[in-house]
């Protein structure tokens, strides 16, 4: 097969055009075109059922799509891909239900990928491991089961997991949502560290405060297309579509 | 009527002297049975027909007949086809422990491989997303995470199967075999004294069960103790 991907800039990391996404006669996901750059923050919302999850599932290939192109740092997704898991280790993902390994303890779910996947010693895999349960602040549960910790830890975990295999960009399914809310800021504060780090992410949040202070490209979907796509300041103040401010009016005065 | 304690007393020590019967038929059949479980398990989730179709037609036959049926079918039945008695497996078809073996690793074989199938269904789906999108193959997740989650999943329907599984042993006694049941058969023969000898015998299997039962607590116990937090949540 010829590689039809147009050239992007060097540096673009993920690129969807055209995408589009049947489950059955439903279709999910509507003509698709999406470019993030190395280093760029993605905030994308919209109501529930709108494809937000479907979208960036496509990206790490959870979902396989119908058409269109999907070329993540350079490799295009098909079937003939040749190795999804080296492309799935260089995207990790968070998961609104954090999806912790429930058999393990908090040290070996950070360290399983990295042994299996990327193939690093036994002590070096401790050694990151604990490096990123200390950065998201809490290396004192290494030892236990995620049951006995709160969901925002938890969460803080799924994010450390993710680290742990050094991703080039890491995608984020409404990561707050299942949160109690005095548990999403202690999430958001990890997430909003890791943005000034660099790190390439795609998020799907409700949670604007996070959105205003993080993103460099907000996008709004509706019934599986993207509807508007801009900065945050002209998304919040300056809304072009209708179904946009209307979506926003629900939102902010919810 | 009136118990005879003596007798009891008497005859609780030889029919103990079968129980080294009833334990090998128990364990090697548990063993046997337990890895012909896991390879249906693994042929009816391959996803080829040609797998799966099989294995589905043996767990059908023997969880829908009797155990009994199915013992006297190969211990009767077997011998009747030449084939069978010039194949390598004629000297363990030939004893009526061999027989006794074969039919309850392939009954326990059926039920168990239903009880894992559902331990396998059982695993969330996130963890195995999770999982993928760390790069696992297909493999690692299915040895890494869905065989210890599912096993700890099938535990406790495993251990009923295991007991039943014990006190199915006994019907090797109507083939001939003598361990607790078969004493006890003998036993009553002798002394025309159904009642004390056979409830002495239930009592045995009673403490089997209870002794069982405990133990496989205990492993649900410790493979729980991710389940549910430790003291305050
Ligand atoms: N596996 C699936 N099978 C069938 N329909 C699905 C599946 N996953 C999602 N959908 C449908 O696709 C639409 C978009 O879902 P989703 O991407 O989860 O939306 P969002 O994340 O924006 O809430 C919904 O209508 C949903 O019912
Ligand atoms: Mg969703």
């Amino acid at each position: 097969m010829t590689n039809i991907a147009p050239a992007a800039s060097p540096e673009t990391l993920i690129q969807m055009k055209s995408v589009n996404k049947y489950f059955g006669n439903f279709q999910a996901l509507k003509n698709i075109n999406l470019e993030v750059k190395k280093g760029e923050k993605i905030v994308v919302c919209g109501p529930s059922g709108s494809g937000k999850s479907t979208m960036i599932r496509c990206i790490n290939r959870l979902e396989e799509h119908t058409d269109g192109h999907i070329i993540i740092d350079g490799n295009e997704l098909t079937d003939k891909v040749k190795d999804i898991n080296a492309i799935r280790r260089e995207v990790g993902m968070v998961f609104q239900s954090f999806n912790l390994f429930p058999h393990m303890t908090i040290l070996k779910n950070l360290m399983l990928a990295q042994r299996l996947v990327r193939k690093t010693s036994k002590a070096e895999a401790r050694e990151t491991a604990m490096h990123f349960l200390e950065r998201v602040k809490i290396p004192e549960q290494a030892d236990k089961y995620p049951v006995q910790l709160s969901g925002g830890q938890q969460q803080r975990v799924a994010i450390a997991r993710a680290l742990c295999m050094k991703p080039e960009i890491i995608l984020f399914d409404e990561p707050t949502s299942a949160l109690d809310p005095e548990m999403i800021n202690e999430v958001l504060e990890v997430m909003t560290d890791l943005a000034k780090e660099g790190m390439t992410m795609v998020c799907v949040t409700h949670e604007m405060g996070f959105a205003r202070s993080v993103a460099d490209r907000v996008i709004f979907m509706d019934a599986g297309e993207i509807v508007e796509e801009a900065e945050p300041e002209d998304f919040f103040l300056n809304p072009q579509n209708e179904r946009t401010q209307k979506f926003l009016s629900q939102i902010l005065t919810h | 009527m009136i118990f005879d304690f003596e007798l009891i007393a008497d005859s609780i020590p030889k029919m103990l002297m079968g129980i080294g019967l009833t334990f090998q038929l128990l364990f090697l059949s548990a063993i046997l049975g337990l890895i012909l479980a896991v390879l249906l398990l693994l042929m009816r989730i391959s996803g080829k027909w040609y797998l799966s179709w099989p294995a589905q037609v043996h767990i059908y036959i023997f969880r829908g007949t009797p155990i009994l049926v199915q013992i006297f079918i190969i211990y009767y039945g077997l011998p009747q086809f030449e084939f069978i008695r010039d194949s390598i497996f004629w000297p363990i078809l030939r004893e009526p422990f061999g027989c006794a073996i074969l039919a309850l690793t392939l009954n326990t074989g059926a039920y168990v491989s239903e009880i894992l199938r559902g331990g396998v269904l059982g695993v969330d789906r996130g963890v195995l997303e999770a999982g993928a999108a760390l790069g696992l193959s297909v493999r690692q997740k299915f040895i890494y995470l869905t065989v210890p989650i599912a096993a700890r999943l099938s535990l406790p329907a495993y251990s009923n199967d295991f007991i039943s599984l014990m006190k199915a042993t006994s019907l090797a006694s109507t083939i001939t075999l003598v361990d607790m049941t078969g004493i006890a058969r003998t036993i009553v023969s002798q002394t025309f004294a159904p009642y004390e000898i056979f409830i002495s015998l239930a009592i045995i299997y009673m403490i089997l069960t209870w002794v069982f039962q405990k133990t496989f607590g205990r492993i649900e116990k410790y493979l729980s103790r991710y389940v549910k937090p430790e003291g305050l949540a």
